[in-house]
């Protein structure tokens, strides 16, 4: 009653935006019928994980270790990765990749992290995951993309797509990333996608990229939410040659920071699928 | 954002108003700009509890979206009309279906900053409570996330609320509360749930003696923040492993039934809650004997079921001075209704009656009865000294009757009955402490029936 009597007050003053506002709402109810998410449509690369046991070695290898450096990936991440079955195995038709908290190799954690490299390596392309995240403070997982020259071509010049990457205290929120040339790490290009009244830790959700030349497209479900072109970035547009797929579970590091008492191990990443397209 | 958001509220309404004859309303409301459909007899104080009746008005001038909110005035310590504001917000009328809901929530302030507020719902067979709520002195968000929102088809205990002044030094303040009402917020996941507090207990049970449990509660994490609430033991299903020796019913009673061992767990919502209750069951409880009725002048008891007692200080009083190693008494035993003490890793211990409490006058009695049960072997060489203190840190004096190891048999009561005069004490009109000292030649001992008699 006394909300309509505000309502009335206020009307007159702000009919303006309030239009605005319910237009914005009706749009975005709307997103699926009036937005083109994706136009991909050539299917080029499938991994349904439909094959109990070790991911298929044909599509996926291992980064093993703490990083080149020995330094948590550039990080400070606390995980050390490793191709266990404890961190990562195919089961029920679902790649898992587990985090756990235990002793191993001077590491507090254990994780893993897969890669395309070498063995699938695409230059633009729809590249999409179903993917159920895990939760709690000091998990990282996120599901990426990097350029094929980065042993030659140094990072961030070599370019980095980041699909997805999560904070698991932030169980609501996901966000998609671009760095390059003077736009890499804290610089990045990015931006967030938050889901309203739902969470990445309860239920699968679609992420993914549609990419060409000179433009990034970024999707969750049936939301686009983000577009990157060369105007977007302060730096030489570098994704114009062919990216591999990764996909890993981190342990703290400077990003996330620590896991505290609140987080339960172990955590998983449960992927349903993992699919590339092209035009 | 703000004008989507009252028109949300606006269609929520409508709903609500077609649903009022719905045998169980779906109403999340609970208030907004007044109380939504609580009838016109809903507010119970816990006066029985030592609240002030007259805390709760709705003020028209302090408000958060809208122009009036709940105030609830706690009390200061001292006020003669109750120490703190508590009271529960009933449904006049049927319950609602809060089926389809997560959480109860509600926005706060207070003209003070104050972390021990204690808020929930449930009238009672599905409450739920939050402790040490933190109110500021603006605005701000509180989640009560519900255990399991699937038990909620009738209830009518909307809002409870238990505030006093312990962060305060014991001043009252004023807290406000606005937009009350159940949520599907659809960000309240992974539950942990939690009996016995999470720990795996393991403990000796008795037959006809049942054991209540304790420490349920349900952990959720809301939007990245984990939230516990204590939670009745109606949201728990329990489980035995074997029925024929203990099983629990859903008010967490567990009943011993036969020899054996089970072991009680609990799932909250099919979610494995942390925590069991390992009972090792043998035989019947061995009660000390029942003292014999006396006349009130001619008695002062201490310790027993029999009489009334005098208020003691503690009946352990963990001397942390490290030569102390015994446990138990902190509190008694609660055997089905009996009171009785288990002193374990018995060194000494005192049963204290000098710091808060008056000290106890025996000068017009003439013995002390004690009845000890040993828990384990004897050997020669064993005792048990009784001590007393006599104005206790004021020129004290004690005086003591040892016990050797003949006065006891292992698992059998032994009723002792002192003469005062054995204590030597030329004061006994101020005893403030009494202590066992066994040198940990005895370690396990049950003790009952501590009281002066002439």
């Amino acid at each position: 009653m006394n909300k309509n009597n505000i309502y009335k007050s206020l009307k007159v003053a702000l009919l303006p935006s309030f239009l605005l506002t319910m237009l914005l709402v009706i749009s975005s109810c709307d997103t699926d019928e009036t937005q083109t998410v994706t136009t991909f449509t050539k299917l080029v690369m499938a991994d349904e994980f439909d094959t109990e046991g070790a991911p298929n070695n044909s599509m996926w290898t291992f980064d093993i270790g703490r990083g080149p450096n020995g330094d948590g990936w550039g990080n400070q991440e606390l995980q050390y990765y490793t191709d266990r079955t404890e961190n990562v195995k195919v089961e029920n038709g679902f790649l898992l990749i587990t985090a756990k908290e235990e002793s191993f190799e001077g590491a507090s954690y254990t994780s893993a992290r897969l890669k395309t490299e070498g063995l699938f390596e695409q230059q633009y392309g729809r590249f999409e995951a179903r993917i159920r995240l895990p939760y709690g403070k000091g998990l990282w997982p996120a599901f990426w993309l990097l350029g094929n020259d980065c042993d030659t071509n140094i990072w961030p010049n070599c370019g980095e797509i980041d699909i997805m990457e999560y904070l698991g205290d932030s169980p609501t929120v996901v966000f998609g990333s671009a760095h390059g040339p003077g736009y890499s790490a804290g610089e990045a290009e990015t931006k967030e996608y938050s889901l309203v009244n739902d969470r990445f830790d309860t239920g699968f959700h679609i992420f993914g990229i549609e990419w060409g030349p000179n433009y990034i497209n970024y999707y969750v479900d049936d939301v686009l939410y983000n577009q990157i072109t060369p105007e977007d970035v302060s730096g030489e547009w570098v994704f114009d040659h062919p990216f591999y797929i990764i996909m890993n579970v981190a342990v703290g590091g400077s990003f996330p920071g620590s896991p505290d008492s609140e987080t339960v191990f172990p955590q998983t990443m449960v992927v349903d699928y993992v699919r590339v397209y092209q035009q | 954002m703000l004008l989507v958001f009252m028109t949300l509220i606006g269609c929520e309404r409508e709903l609500s108003d077609e649903a009022e004859f719905a045998t169980f309303s779906k109403t999340g409301e609970i208030f907004t700009d007044n109380f939504v459909g609580l009838g016109t007899n809903f507010f119970f104080p816990f006066v029985s509890d030592g609240a002030k009746a007259d805390v709760f008005s709705v003020d028209e001038d302090v408000a958060f979206e809208s122009s009036a909110s709940i105030r609830i005035d706690v009390p200061n310590a001292n006020d003669p009309d109750g120490s703190f504001a508590g009271a529960i917000f009933i449904v006049d009328g049927s319950g609602r279906n809060l089926t389809e809901f997560d959480a109860l929530t509600f926005w706060a302030k207070s003209t003070q900053g104050v972390s021990d507020i204690t808020m929930g719902f449930g009238e009672s067979k599905f409450q739920v409570a939050r402790n040490d709520i933190s109110f500021s002195t603006n605005w701000v968000k509180h989640i009560i996330p519900i255990p399991d929102p699937s038990k909620l088809t009738e209830e009518k205990g909307m809002l409870f609320f238990s505030a006093g002044t312990g962060n305060t030094g014991g001043f009252g303040y004023t807290f406000w509360l606005d937009e009350v009402k159940f949520e599907k917020l659809g960000t309240i996941a992974q539950a942990q749930p939690a009996i016995l507090n999470g720990v795996d207990v393991a403990q000796d049970a008795f037959i006809d003696i049942p054991v209540q449990l304790t420490g349920l509660s349900q952990t959720l994490n809301a939007a990245g923040r984990n939230i516990t609430v204590t939670a009745a033991p109606s949201y728990f299903e329990f489980k035995s492993s074997d029925i024929d020796v203990a099983r629990a019913n859903e008010t967490g009673l567990v009943s011993v039934v036969g020899n054996g061992q089970a072991t009680i767990s609990a799932t909250l919502a099919n979610v494995a809650a942390q925590g069991s209750l390992a009972l090792n069951v043998n035989g019947t409880f061995d009660f000390a004997p029942t003292p014999p009725a006396r006349n009130t002048n001619d008695v002062i008891s201490i310790f027993s079921d029999a009489y009334t007692n005098a208020p003691v200080d503690y009946f352990n009083g963990f001397f942390s001075d490290g030569f102390q190693t015994t446990l138990g008494g902190a509190p008694p035993l609660d055997v089905n209704g009996d009171a009785v003490i288990n002193y374990t890793v018995l060194n000494f211990v005192g049963i204290g009656t000098f710091q808060d409490v008056p000290s106890i006058n025996t000068t017009e009695m003439t013995h002390l009865h004690i009845d000890i049960k040993v828990n384990e072997s004897i050997d020669p060489g064993d005792f048990i000294t009784i001590q007393l203190l006599n104005s206790v840190g004021d020129n004290e004096t004690s005086g003591s009757v040892r016990f050797e190891s003949d006065a006891f048999t292992r698992d059998q009561w032994v009723s002792l009955d002192i003469p005062l005069n054995d204590f030597g004490l030329a004061d006994r009109s101020k005893i403030g402490l009494l202590f066992f000292i066994s040198d940990a030649t005895i370690s396990d001992i049950f003790v009952d029936n501590i009281y002066y008699y002439k």
